[in-house]
């Protein structure tokens, strides 16, 4: 139930979203012409292929590259495995295992076509019942036991070794905390494989891997039930990997996962077709298992200033809403995001922070905001972080926030010390059962500073919105439209895993999830 | 005990007082034989009269907050002075500097090098928009800057240095783990001499967990710590670059 604390002109709001969803459909028609070497890794993993060949390279990338190599990625992998599943009688994975050995699957004689299609027809169903049947798991987890209430309070762990994680996911539970994120290890996101199996070795975070999501989520069941609600966790779809990791995700039941459209291509230097493509089949499995992904929009203010840039993130929002749905998410899998980052030193901050804050609530009343807390101006001075942070608590639970990020007093310092965890659980705590109903008391002067601040954002958004449609979201990104920051169309990394799709071309797992997502051709 | 000479300690309320505040986590739960071993450890640390302020139970770990009187001092006399208060000038004041004493464009690169992804003290210092209602390093126009942005290889940022002809280069090391900066701008420095680019540039670490000391200590020109606005870089660069003249 959102409180309607602010008048929003809801032609406005309207016109914005036509605007996103005209620029979303343009994007969308190119994302229809390519596919990426991770897209079709993501297939070989439905397949059930998983393990690493004698150098230590994962399967996925084993057959992907050999078939891109020779020339016939164009036709997607799927084709290929199902091809040599027939040819040989053996599996996808034994099929794999025989390509880390020399097989090559593109000098196999080709298959009566009718036999190749019963392959997929038998594996891309039985993979997709997977993921569901965790979807299933999950949700009557969650009914079961139920989760904390809103604003849900996220935490962050980052040891670097999954066992040590553990330890400290479940200590940050005990004191309160609903959500687990597992830090990636720096730089995985520039990465274009996944490694395999649990690991102990990371730097400023823990690797991504399906045994590590494996692990951790099964520590969470366990101290679920322990603390009597659900702990979700969540992990990184984005970088050069975005769907493989999706795919591990939805097997292993992680429950959130931060998914943005655009940040690899703004913060990472990926390049922009290939993100583009990346994201959309990533968030069709993220659709389909029941995830709630969070968006990244709070990235921006740590580059561009929060007063001046409010109505980017906005803007965001509504294109990565556009995008969300047109992959199948559904509004209650919205995490779209935004952050308190507005410079302490500013007279009346928090009242335009607030502003922004509800604004978006209002316009996205659905959707279960994600809400970043101050980084930008977190100046190693503790004692001023920890009050910092309890304004960015006291804004979170005025203006119905879902997915509360919580601010670390030792931010920008060090990966938090389990000590410091807990601090900010109790400052959280505090700060929101004391104001609990406090936006529901209130209301806004309809002269006021925040209700103004309100109205000039969003016509800020429709002008913003409506120039980023003339240039195209493309041309936006390469003209510096969001965060200060400029890609060009042909640069970035991972450029050359972006494969032009052939006549031939199919995956049909993407095909059998468009169905039963109830997406149209 | 009032400071002795040029000896100095921590003060409180009163001079000499040496009283420190301490925090930390001990891997045991929380009670008295938990509070004791704080005591004793504050007391290893240098602590006498210490007081356990706060203990909380986290579950198999205790947090605790303390108060002590430090009882050692350190002699001033022995701490080398460095300079690392540029004169205060302003953004007009440096563009002035260098047009008068350079007469032109000073050519800065910046990235953050190695595996660190986060730009935030890069930006703040670089970018247009700056940091602390300071405008950052491109705003000038005597800088002529290029920002490489983040998980830049060290011989990616030397190659753009030598392609461009700077006159300065800035590191920035965020978030790093078990030391890994310290590795990676050891190896700027090593790279950069290697390539006979060292005495040509100026080259300067920021970052929070840098400062002057360490900065020189690893053959840096500068290192610049929290908080730095971008005015001060530019001050020391546009001063730095007239020194060399």
């Amino acid at each position: 139930m959102v409180n309607e604390l602010l008048v929003l002109d809801q032609k406005k709001v309207d016109q914005a979203r036509d605007l996103a969803r005209a620029i979303a459909q343009n994007v969308q028609r190119e994302i229809e012409l390519n596919t990426t070497v991770s897209i079709e890794r993501t297939a070989a993993r439905l397949y059930g292929i998983d393990g690493v060949d004698r150098f230590g390279v994962p399967l996925p990338n084993v057959v992907v590259d050999q078939v891109l190599e020779a020339g016939g990625l164009d036709r997607g992998i799927s084709y290929w495995l199902a091809n040599a599943v027939v040819a040989l009688g053996k599996t996808p994975q034994a099929v794999a295992e025989a390509c880390g050995e020399g097989l090559n699957l593109c000098s196999l004689p080709p298959q009566d076509p009718e036999k190749w299609a019963a392959v997929e027809r038998e594996y891309v169903p039985k993979a997709l019942d997977a993921i569901f049947e965790q979807r299933k798991k999950r949700e009557a987890a969650k009914e079961r036991l139920g989760v904390g209430s809103e604003p849900l309070k996220y935490v962050i762990v980052a040891t670097g070794n999954i066992f040590a994680d553990v330890e400290q996911a479940k200590t940050a539970a005990r004191h309160g905390a609903d959500v687990i994120a597992v830090i990636r290890t720096t730089g995985q996101s520039l990465l274009d494989y996944v490694p395999y199996g649990t690991t102990t070795e990371g730097v400023g975070g823990t690797y991504a891997t399906q045994a590590n999501f494996k692990v951790m989520r099964q520590a969470l069941d366990e101290v679920s039930e322990e603390v009597g609600r659900y702990i979700q966790l969540v992990n990184y779809c984005s970088g050069l990997c975005m769907p493989e990791i999706a795919a591990m995700g939805a097997l292993e039941r992680l429950d959130m996962m931060l998914n943005d459209a655009m940040y690899g291509i703004l913060f990472r230097d990926i390049n922009m077709d290939r993100t583009f493509a990346d994201q959309y089949f990533s968030r069709m499995i993220n659709a389909y298992a029941g995830i709630i992904i969070n968006t990244g929009e709070d990235n921006y203010l740590t580059t561009a200033d929060a007063y001046e840039e409010a109505h980017t993130v906005l803007a965001s929002n509504f294109i990565n809403e556009q995008l969300g749905l047109a992959a199948g998410l559904e509004n209650w899998q919205l995490g779209l995001g935004h952050a308190f980052e507005m410079d302490p030193k500013l007279k009346n901050g928090f009242l335009y922070e607030v502003a922004v804050a509800q604004t978006i609530r209002q316009i996205f009343p659905q959707a279960p905001l994600k809400y970043m807390p101050p980084t930008k101006h977190m100046t190693g001075d503790i004692f001023m972080g920890h009050v910092q942070n309890a304004m960015f608590n006291l804004a979170s639970v005025i203006t119905g926030q879902s997915i509360h990020l919580l601010g670390m007093l030792t931010e920008a310092i060090h990966t938090p010390h389990v000590a410091d965890r807990v601090l900010s659980l109790e400052n959280a705590r505090y700060v929101m059962e004391n104001a609990r109903d406090l936006g529901s008391e209130i209301s806004f002067k309809r002269d006021g500073i925040i209700q103004k601040r309100s109205e000039e954002i969003v016509d800020r958004v429709v002008e913003f919105l409506q120039e980023i449609k003339q240039l195209g979201l493309q041309g936006a990104i390469s003209a510096g439209y969001f965060a200060d920051i400029k890609r060009p169309r042909l640069g970035g990394r991972g450029r050359d895993g972006v494969i032009k799709k052939g006549l031939d071309y199919s995956n049909p797992f993407l095909t059998e999830l468009k169905k039963r997502l109830g997406l149209g051709e | 005990m009032a400071a002795n000479g040029n000896l100095i300690r921590p003060y409180g309320s009163t001079p000499g007082d040496g009283q420190v505040q301490v925090s930390f986590t001990l891997p045991i739960k929380a009670g008295a034989r938990a509070r004791e071993a704080a005591k004793q450890l504050a007391g290893k640390m240098g602590l006498s009269d210490v007081q356990v302020v706060h203990m909380k139970d986290l579950h198999g770990f205790t947090y605790f907050i303390l108060y002590g009187s430090v009882v050692h001092a350190v002699d001033l006399d022995r701490i080398p002075q460095v300079e690392e208060e540029e004169l205060a000038l302003s953004f007009d004041q440096i563009n002035g500097l260098i047009e008068q004493e350079l007469g032109r464009q000073i050519v800065v690169v910046g990235a953050c090098t190695g595996t660190d992804a986060h730009t935030v003290g890069l930006d703040a210092i670089m970018n247009m928009k700056g940091y602390g209602g300071e405008y950052g390093l491109e705003r000038y126009p005597m800088f002529d800057t290029y920002n490489l942005g983040s998980q830049v290889p060290n011989e990616v940022l030397l190659a753009k240095a030598r392609e461009v002809g700077a006159d300065a280069v800035l590191v920035s090391q965020v978030v790093t783990e078990r030391n890994a900066h310290l590795k990676n701008l050891t190896e700027l420095i090593e790279m950069a001499e290697a390539e006979g680019l060292r005495q040509d540039l100026i080259i300067i670490a920021g970052g929070p967990r840098i400062d002057q000391f360490l900065a020189t200590e690893l053959g840096f020109d500068a290192g610049f710590g929290p908080g730095t606005t971008p005015r001060q870089v530019a001050a020391y660069l546009a001063q730095e670059m007239v020194r060399r003249l």
